[in-house]
């Protein structure tokens, strides 16, 4: 009985108690292990993450159904994982050059990491909190991971504050949920939906947690904290918010709306809708202006998460489909852009003005190029994997019959082109400038060559992604 | 009278908006801050334990202690953050955090 439990939640009890094994060797080493230390996480992330993929099968329940472990669930972590130790391993030179290359910080990503998977997988109000809160706590603290430096610090105090509202809003809406259903289990929720209808106070519960999440990835109106916090933090970290986390909090909207709420999903879709539209054109219309590099991919983030929405407001299961689809391509490209953004220096210091790029094809053709692309895929131009992945999800709102949101995110993909090819224009017909002089270590090269190239070479079948993502949302609406 | 359920989700529900006011309107110190989230976590007690009582069902005051742990180390790792602030900036002013106009 307890075994099979145990058995259900081994990946995240293993991540767990390797990220507390980590800090003991950590604490009680003689000098300080922080490279030793994030190999051995993003190794055990990469293996752990084939582990789910190779072995997962079926849908299990665990511990009272407050853990499910369902193909939605595993398809969310494999992406998380993977792209949690590609991020980690980007990390790496960076962290040594600003000297923050301490082992806190792996142990750190992995107990995000194991927030993270609980999240995805909660059957529960209660468990899903839970993991939700693993995964800020341990963000928070990261975000301020440069403590000698005034930036990151007030970027932890602002993702601090505002995480801690959002998580606010979530937990008032779990308590009237909980009140006007009586359930906490989604299974019971979904339940008393169906045979009572959708109390008031549940309908008022459902608006908050939906308001709460929409904090977490980071959607129009909620998306204050996402400038501010990507510029600040130390640029690894920035990357590990633009990847995982990402996956993760769309990941549990997904699931909290169709595992307790697909009962009523007119309800919760006009919510999604009025989201999706303003994030979408928050991202293309403020990140106009922007000079900073991190900020702007702030800014791109936001837009991206309003057609992940889009996807989910369609409320189908192709909807979701495309959805987890638009997640993995999103991430897939974000890996490579931070590949380069990572190595945007000047003299040994790091640089994050977009003007720096001018003319950088004569520096680097090479990672021009590649950087060409990924900014291309970005805004969704053809041939390139993101043309494909805002087409699913526009496909996706026009099966629902929302035609007229799906034109508005071709008209909102069309202002966000202006400032992706920008970054092309300065590095290709840029003005003379001092340019950039780093050099790229091999690893980091051959991420952002795999990313580039994923993003040509996915346009024959997505590696397949299609297929695991239909699984994924089978299982989920199933 | 009768001290009914609905007195209770009243007195949570005022708390909470207290909560939410006190970050938005708050103009001085940081620590308010930390208190007003302080008070929107409790406020959501005050709801899931008076649901737990008046519908006989556990969960909620199970939820309750959770919450409680977490709002803990939600509040250690807030300061820890807020010192670290401070060290950097010499002040825990609110019209202080704006190096990045956001």
């Amino acid at each position: 009985m307890i075994g099979n439990d145990i058995n259900t939640i081994l990946p995240e009890l293993i991540i767990a108690g390797a990220a507390m094994a980590i800090l003991m060797w950590g604490v009680y080493s003689q000098r300080e292990r922080g490279a030793e230390a994030l190999w051995a996480v993003a190794l055990l992330f990469f293996v752990v993450g084939g582990w789910i993929a190779l072995t997962g099968r079926g849908s299990d329940t665990a511990f009272g159904g407050m853990f499910v472990d369902d193909a939605f669930g595993r398809f969310a972590k494999i992406t998380m994982l993977w792209s949690g130790a590609a991020v980690l391993l980007l990390s790496k030179e960076y962290l040594e050059r600003a000297k923050l290359m301490k082992f806190e910080f792996p142990v750190l990503v992995a107990l995000a990491m194991v927030g993270m998977m609980m999240m995805v997988s909660a059957g529960n109000l209660m468990s899903l909190y839970m993991g939700l809160e693993l995964q800020s706590l341990a963000l928070y603290v990261i975000a301020a991971f440069n403590r000698d430096s005034l930036r990151s610090s007030e970027a932890g105090l602002k993702y601090f504050v505002l995480g801690a509202l959002s998580s606010g809003l979530l937990l008032y809406g779990m308590s009237l949920v909980y009140g006007y259903t009586g359930a906490m289990e989604f299974q019971s929720i979904t339940d008393v939906i169906a045979t009572e209808g959708l109390p008031i106070g549940a309908l008022v519960g459902l608006v908050f947690i939906v308001s709460g999440m929409s904090f977490k990835v980071s959607a129009a109106p909620f998306h204050m904290w996402t400038p501010d916090v990507y510029e600040g933090s130390p640029t690894p970290v920035t990357a590990l918010f633009a990847t995982a986390p990402k996956v993760a909090a769309a990941a549990m909207i997904t699931r909290i709306l169709f595992d307790a709420f697909g009962g009523v999903i007119s309800d919760w879709q006009q919510i999604l809708v009025l989201f999706s539209l303003l994030s979408m054109y928050v991202g293309a219309i403020a990140a106009i202006g922007q000079t900073n590099i991190k900020r702007l991919m702030a800014y791109s983030s936001i837009g991206h998460m309003g057609f992940a929405l889009m996807g989910l407001a369609a409320g189908t299961a192709l909807g979701v489909q495309n959805m987890l689809i638009y997640m993995v391509v999103y991430v897939a490209t974000n890996v490579g852009v931070f590949a380069f953004i990572l190595n945007m220096e000047k003299d040994g210091r790091p640089v994050t003005d977009i003007s720096a790029l001018s003319l950088y094809s004569r520096v680097a053709p090479g990672r021009a190029l590649a950087l060409m692309i990924l900014m291309f895929s970005l805004a969704g131009i053809p041939p390139l994997v993101g043309f494909f992945a805002k087409l699913y999800v526009l496909q996706a709102a026009y099966d629902a019959g929302l035609a007229w949101l799906a034109i508005a995110g071709v008209l909102a993909s069309v202002i966000s082109a202006y400032y992706y090819l920008r970054i092309i224009f300065l590095m290709y017909f840029g003005e003379a400038s001092e340019a950039l002089n780093g050099k790229m270590p091999m690893l980091h090269m051959g991420l952002l060559t795999a990313s580039a190239a994923a993003l040509i070479f996915g346009i024959v079948n997505l590696f397949g992604v299609e297929g695991f993502a239909a699984n994924a949302a089978a299982a989920l609406l199933g | 009278m009768s001290i009914g359920i609905e007195h209770y989700l009243t007195v949570a529900a005022m708390l909470f908006v207290i909560g939410i006011f006190g970050i938005f309107l708050n103009r001085k110190n940081i620590i308010v801050i930390l208190m007003s989230i302080e008070l929107m976590l409790l406020a959501v007690n005050i709801n899931m334990v008076a649901f737990s009582s008046f519908m006989g069902d556990l969960a909620g005051q199970i939820f309750t202690l959770f919450i409680l742990t977490v709002a803990a180390a939600e509040a250690a790792i807030g300061l820890a953050i807020l010192v670290v602030f401070y060290r950097n900036r010499g002040s825990i002013d609110v019209s202080d955090v704006n190096v990045m106009k956001g």
